[in-house]
């Protein structure tokens, strides 16, 4: 058995209207090469002007992750050729990254984890190639799509913090919960604006240094993550243990065959030979404007579950599971603010409607959830007044959820009012009573269970709008007399 | 005299009064490229039909009397690595010669947008790197006053086309004396902004951190009426200044009476050829003459400047010159068998010998383990030299040297010798390194008829006092008119 130690690289793109040296649309799908200009393409003589919002957004990520933020700061150019990248350099961050110091804490088993976030600096994307074969080098042609080229970006290093590949997911999913709130990306990994690198080393239980590290590219999914460092923890593990090292290079995950494959090794390492870019001035942020970006920000996962508790009286578990989506948190506290009971409304937010929303596979990030919290209210209002009970509550909801009509139309129309009224529970009750003698000379013989049987016939009888409590005592009356 | 000799402000009296049209003037100017060029080799690409339609716009234009400036009418031919709509923009490479721009350069469009008809494209050393135009993969341009020497360069095409009279007004670049030493060669005025003054925007880059565009011309009031056209911020160059540009016009009859004239005693040491420090220091004397006084300064960090600036200016080329990969445009390799084969032939039939040397110097200097030995080191020698013009100019209001140290070479004389070549930039690159602005104007011939420049540096942002002294050295000796012309032969 070995410690794993497993440090992340993301790279997150930001959701500016237009890319960060050029004016060109960033919008994700146009007809390739479409959202290009002489900039973005590089042509000869073009300069880069930063777009201020991509500057923005950063500072706005760095300080959601806790980190300090730079005053003075530049940019760097990392030279190497690749045909996705027009000017043969990408313009990034070297020595002076924008933040630094960061942390995020998210919780493992009940327990809560702090991984360190090391620095997040700026950069700009680059195109998108399609290779006619597996790669580059062993394909008769490849395309390039450069409508993605200069899409601001993000990339956040983590110190190496993460001890097993799952908490590496579970990093990722807290970080992706953190941007969303913030709004400075839409972190979708299938569309590639969300995904990451992972350095991941072994060492025996108790040795100081470091072991040998790989680096795990193409990990698009929260689940490829996992998978991916699950194998190379077991491809490492096996090397130890039979006496062979670890060598330090770059690999692939493959998704179908569920392996990593070397790409390059240490040796082939890139000189990239960063330097200041002469093309762009220093950026200077003062404490202000700092602020003023803070100031900006929403409030965030940890601080809103927080508030949950305190404010709410939720327990921890709730306050997460609420929290780990802003636009499931917005429900929840705008169906309280209308109904009251905290309590209440989490158990059917957490309930039946997330599991509505997963069953019925709607993106909540990107279309409504479709009822309001107005509707839940109003059905919450029905179930607590005795109108319906609680399981017909639950099929009104999910009628709600597909009709997209009032709990009270619903309950009108098909007739779901709960039947209170004594006399006609009575009826119901005797009619039951005489239909199944068996049954009752079993409660009146002592066997109170037996009681859960003939309630259940009074509720069938009535197609599920009999008020069970009521029926419950009716038939105690009659049978019992008490 | 004929309409091509003119200077700009005398065409625009002509223009103005309606005595000739822009279109006669853009003729008369085919005319002569087509009678001299051939000898000369100043021009790369002439805009023929688009400049005579832009002449047309512009004399509707001054017929209406809408918008008409300083520059309406007049044409203006710009270097090869500096963009032009629907032009080839070729950089004097193999790599471009079939590359056309798709969008004008910011000096272009502030051009186009006053009237000025672009007349064409003019040689260069290819990708502005050399000091003789010989470097230039497409053409040999000769010099005017000696068809067997070089122009200068990189900025030769623009230097030689004035000279000749097929260009009124030129734009040429400077990084590290491309546009002072070629007008010094070809007896010319040259002078290179402060960096920041004039949009880079659409010129291909050499070293993007030295580059600036400027005005070469005839004399020095055409210098200012042309840097007043094309100064000022633009949003598309986060290195451009923001700023009102002053009236330039306005600086030159102010005289020199009681400035201060420093004469950097390094900038006269060994290597300068005497016949030049002799006419440069004559050129002071009449300066002092008009009133101004005169002192030796010290710019101690001076002597390492060309040292900086052949490890700054190629280690940015060697990034700049990185997109040149045959995918996008310009020259691609045929036959490569894969994407790194394409890469290599590509710029490896691209490009030529002096360009492929300073992109290997570059990357070297860049190098992980060299960067702080020579890339960072440069830099710091750079920050000395800065602080070096600093103190100059808190004793002198401008400084005075040669602008380069010897009168234009033979074709051939410095081809095999790099090093030799690389001296041209000795008194010229620490202006780029310091970001400060530099003129050369003429200051006589030497006894073999030759043109000698007297160069002009000032504090940042003081091109207008550099006009100011540059013309009054030029109204003190008779101006233009006065100076003798090139003699070419086939006239």
């Amino acid at each position: 058995m070995y410690e794993v130690i497993i440090g992340l690289e993301v790279h997150v793109e930001l959701s500016t209207d237009s890319k960060i040296w050029c004016g060109c649309s960033t919008d994700f799908g146009a007809e390739a090469n479409t959202q290009v200009c002489p900039v973005c393409l590089g042509l000869p003589g073009t300069l880069p002007v930063l777009n201020e919002k991509a500057l923005e957004y950063a500072v706005k990520a760095g300080l959601a992750l806790g980190c300090e933020i730079a005053h003075f700061t530049k940019f760097d150019r990392k030279n190497y050729f690749y045909p996705d990248l027009p000017k043969a350099y990408q313009i990034s961050q070297y020595d002076l990254p924008l933040c630094r110091n960061g942390a995020v804490e998210f919780e493992v088993n009940g327990e809560t984890r702090r991984v360190r976030i090391a620095r997040v600096h700026l950069e700009e994307e680059a195109g998108k190639t399609v290779h006619s074969g597996d790669n580059i080098m062993g394909s008769e042609y490849s395309l390039v799509d450069y409508n993605r080229g200069g899409i601001p970006l993000i990339e956040i290093v983590t110190e190496p913090d993460i001890r097993s590949p799952e908490e590496a997911r579970l990093f990722m999913e807290k970080l992706r919960t953190i941007l969303l709130y913030t709004g400075v990306s839409d972190c979708k990994m299938q569309e590639g604006s969300l995904r990451c690198d992972a350095n991941i080393s072994l060492r025996p239980f108790g040795e100081a240094k470091l072991g040998e590290r790989t680096e795990v590219k193409n990990l698009n999914s929260f689940r490829a993550l996992q998978r991916a460092l699950e194998y190379e923890v077991r491809r490492q593990s096996a090397l130890l243990d039979a006496g062979e090292p670890v060598e330090r290079d770059t690999r692939h995950w493959n998704e179908q065959q569920g392996v990593t494959i070397s790409m390059r090794s240490k040796e082939d390492a890139q000189d990239y030979r960063y330097f200041p870019d002469p093309d762009l001035v220093p950026v200077t942020l003062t404490a202000e404007q700092i602020e003023t970006w803070r100031s900006e920000l929403p409030e965030l996962p940890d601080q809103k579950a927080a508030r949950f508790m305190e404010q709410f009286g939720l327990p921890k578990y709730d306050a997460q599971v609420l929290t780990a989506s802003k636009e499931v948190a917005a429900f929840f506290e705008a169906t309280v603010e209308r109904f009251g009971e905290p309590k209440t409304v989490s158990n059917w937010v957490m309930g039946e409607i997330l599991r509505l929303i997963k069953e019925m596979e709607i993106d909540i990030e990107q279309e409504p959830i479709p009822i309001s919290p107005e509707g839940l209210a109003e059905l919450l209002a029905l179930v607590s007044k005795g109108t319906i009970s609680n399981n017909v509550g639950k099929e009104v909801l999910e009628t709600m959820f597909k009709t997209g009509k009032s709990a009270a139309e619903i309950v009108k129309e098909q007739g779901l009012e709960q039947i209170s009224d004594t006399g006609e529970l009575e009826a119901l009750v005797d009619q039951v009573i005489a239909e199944n003698p068996g049954p009752v000379e079993d409660v009146k013989s002592g066997k109170e269970k037996a009681i859960g049987f003939l309630v259940g016939q009074v509720m069938k009888a009535s197609r599920g709008k009999a008020n069970p409590q009521r029926v419950n005592e009716i038939l105690r009356q009659r049978l019992l007399g008490s | 005299m004929e309409l091509h000799a003119l200077r700009a402000h005398q065409l625009r009296e002509l223009l103005d009064k309606g005595e000739i049209s822009s279109v006669e003037l853009t003729k008369s100017l085919l005319a002569r490229i087509e009678a001299v060029d051939p000898a000369i080799g100043a021009y790369l690409s002439v805009r023929e039909k688009e400049a005579l339609q832009e002449a047309e716009a512009a004399d509707r234009r001054i017929r209406e009397g809408r918008d008409v400036g300083p520059l309406t009418g007049i044409p203006v031919s710009v270097k090869d690595n500096i963009s032009v709509d629907g032009s080839p923009t070729t950089c004097a490479s193999k790599m471009l010669e079939h590359y056309i721009s798709p969008y004008d350069a910011t000096v272009v469009a502030r051009l186009k947008a006053q009237g000025a008809p672009i007349l064409g494209k003019l040689n260069l050393d290819e990708f502005a790197m050399g000091s003789s135009t010989e470097t230039s993969a497409l053409k040999l341009t000769r010099n005017p006053w000696d068809l067997e020497r070089v122009p200068g360069g990189s900025s030769g095409g623009p230097a030689a086309a004035v000279a000749a009279d097929t260009a009124v007004l030129a734009l040429g670049s400077d990084t590290g004396g491309s546009i002072r030493q070629p007008a010094a060669f070809c007896g010319i005025v040259g002078l290179k902004p402060t960096y920041g003054r004039v949009s880079r925007y659409g010129l291909v880059a050499f070293a993007s951190s030295l580059d600036q565009i400027g005005p070469m011309t005839k004399d020095v009031r055409d210098a200012a009426l042309l840097l007043a056209a094309i100064a000022g911020h633009d949003p598309l160059d986060s290195t451009s200044i923001p700023g009102e540009v002053p009236d330039f016009a306005a600086e030159l009859d102010k005289g020199v009476d009681g400035l201060v004239i420093g004469l950097p005693k390094e900038f006269f040491g060994e290597g300068i050829a005497p016949e030049v420090k002799d006419a440069v220091l004559a050129a002071v004397r009449v300066l002092e003459g008009l009133g101004a006084k005169v002192q030796e300064v010290s710019l101690p960090h001076a002597r390492y400047a060309l040292a900086a600036y052949h490890m700054i200016a190629p280690a940015e080329a060697s990034s700049n010159l990185g997109r040149f990969d045959g995918v996008r445009f310009g020259h691609r390799a045929k036959e490569a068998e894969d994407v790194v084969t394409l890469f290599e032939k590509t710029r490896q039939e691209g490009f030529g010998l002096e360009v492929k040397r300073r992109i290997m110097l570059g990357t070297f200097a860049l190098s992980a383990g060299y960067y702080d030995q020579y890339y960072l080191k440069a830099l710091k020698v750079r920050t000395l030299i800065r602080q070096d013009f600093e103190k100059a100019f808190q004793q002198c209001d401008v400084l005075a040297t040669p602008t380069a140290p010897t009168v234009a070479f033979r074709i051939g004389e410095k081809w095999e010798n790099p090093l030799e070549m690389y001296q041209s930039d000795l008194l010229t690159a620490p202006a780029n390194l310091a970001g400060i602005p530099a003129i050369s104007i003429p200051c006589g011939l030497n006894g073999e008829g030759l043109p000698i420049g007297l160069q002009l540096l000032g504090p940042a942002l003081g091109e207008g006092l550099l006009l100011r002294v540059a013309a009054a050295y030029e109204g003190a000796t008779g101006g233009v008119e006065s100076r003798p012309k090139p003699r070419l032969e086939v006239e």
